[in-house]
């Protein structure tokens, strides 16, 4: 059991990665990604619809026939994105400003119906939670990866827009350290660029590992699993 | 027939599994609006309440300015064919100024959406921008977050400067440009310039017309004429 757990782990954050590797959730993950505060609230809302889509479809598995769980798993997940769009609004309001028609349009994120359909409606409810937390936080990951990098290039702040989720004191942690920015990474071709490099660094990270594992072939084969 | 029978069944009972997870999914955000109703429309008046004093003379009115507004229609000068909201600060009763908010429909990538605000006497309080969809890094400067830009209306009027030099300096104006995004610029200098005629036509109306109003109209005592 304890291998399982492991693997889906890996799996979510990293060999099957939903922003690296199945590239799901690009429209949100490249409009979204200018700045770290921006990534971490989008990553955040997307991992919490993730795992309750996933419990809840995990729970239903056995009773909901096959032709119709489509549009289940949409109803499931609308009603979730709404309630955290809801719950948003009420206590993160300027963040709820800023990532506006995102937060609603995480229904469309494919990487959660993918979830849905290829692992929860598949596996018991505390693997289910634990693929979409995964899942959820290997996307999360990418976002503020690419965010904070965008941001620094772009506008050269660091944490701009912190006190938009942790409150005022959280002003402080914002830092200009560069004067002004490569305008071209804030723009929609920086975040292409952005995302692309960030899927070549990850091939080269696994082709080196991949290499230094080749006389172990069985290990190597353990990661194709996904 | 019994093939029939078993696949209306079965329909009916997809059917029913459905209807269950529409009504599962209206109770869970029934249930989440209702907890968290009372701090949006809580977040959403703070939020009006901070923007509009943002462009009013702090301190200089005594008035609920986000509950005494009335709604304008006016395509030409407001830029937009839907009506516009008038907020109204007024102290002890009399007039002090009102916030518009027109729309500037000539920006690079779509309307920009502003909050002018414009003293009894005819000057500008402040100007704002609430929404827009600029040039990230060029168009964006007229964010007051990321330039000053914004502040160069401050106490100015239709004659302050001449009305002919209410525009860009590439159009022989008196305000700035910015390289790149003189479009977003000339955009927001005419829309305010429109909203100051605007409000000069129409003045006494503004301030006269019962909250809640959705066009200019005459208070029920006096007998000015609306056009």
């Amino acid at each position: 059991m304890s291998g399982r757990v492991a693997e889906v782990i890996r799996t979510g954050l990293w060999t099957n990665n939903a922003g690296l590797v199945q590239l799901l959730g690009l429209c949100p993950l490249l409009a979204v990604s200018t700045s770290f505060i921006n990534g971490l609230g989008l990553g955040i809302a997307t991992t919490l619809v993730l795992v309750a889509s996933n419990i809840t479809i995990s729970v239903i598995r056995e009773f909901v026939r096959p032709e119709i769980r489509i549009p289940v798993f949409v109803l499931v997940i609308a009603s979730f994105v709404t309630a955290v769009e809801l719950a948003m609004n009420a206590w993160f309001h300027e963040l709820f400003r800023v990532l506006g028609i995102f937060i609603p349009l995480i229904v469309t994120n494919c990487a959660i119906i993918g979830r849905a359909e290829a692992f929860a409606s598949r596996q018991p409810p505390g693997l289910a939670a634990l693929d979409g937390l995964a899942m959820g936080l290997g996307f999360t990951g990418v976002l503020v990866a690419l965010g904070a990098a965008r941001e620094l290039i772009g506008q050269g702040t660091v944490l701009a827009g912190a006190h938009m989720m942790f409150g005022a004191w959280a002003s402080a942690l914002e830092l200009q350290l560069l004067d002004g920015g490569f305008l071209l990474a804030l723009l929609p071709p920086g975040a292409f660029i952005g995302l692309g490099l960030m899927v070549a660094a990850k091939n080269l990270v696994d082709a080196r590992q991949q290499r230094r594992r080749t006389p172990a072939p069985a290990a190597a084969a353990a990661g194709e699993a996904a | 027939m019994a093939i029939r029978a078993e696949l209306t069944r079965s329909m009916l009972r997809a059917a029913g599994i459905l209807a269950g997870f529409a009504v599962f999914g209206a109770l869970l955000v029934a249930v989440t609006w209702d907890a968290t109703e009372e701090r949006i429309a809580e977040n959403e008046r703070a939020y009006l309440l901070r923007t509009l004093a943002d462009v009013l003379p702090a301190g200089a009115y005594d008035n609920a300015v986000h509950e005494d507004y009335i709604t304008v229609t006016d395509e030409e000068l407001l830029g937009t064919a839907v009506p516009v909201t008038v907020y109204r600060a007024r102290m002890r009763g009399r007039p002090v100024a009102i916030v518009i908010t027109p729309v500037a429909p000539g920006g690079y990538s779509g309307p920009i959406r502003l909050l002018v605000g414009i003293l009894a006497d005819s000057r500008i309080s402040g100007v704002r921008v609430v929404s827009h969809r600029e040039t990230p890094g060029l168009g964006d400067k007229i964010e007051v977050e990321r330039d000053d830009w914004i502040l160069d209306f401050d106490g100015r009027s239709l004659g302050q400067p001449p009305r002919e030099r209410w525009a860009v300096r590439r159009d022989d104006g008196v305000f700035d440009q910015f390289t790149g995004a003189t479009i977003t610029a000339r955009a927001v200098v005419s829309a305010v310039r429109d909203a100051l005629i605007y409000f000069e036509a129409h003045r006494d109306l503004l301030f006269a017309t019962p909250a809640g109003a959705a066009e200019l109209q005459s208070p029920p005592a006096a007998s000015e004429e609306t056009e």
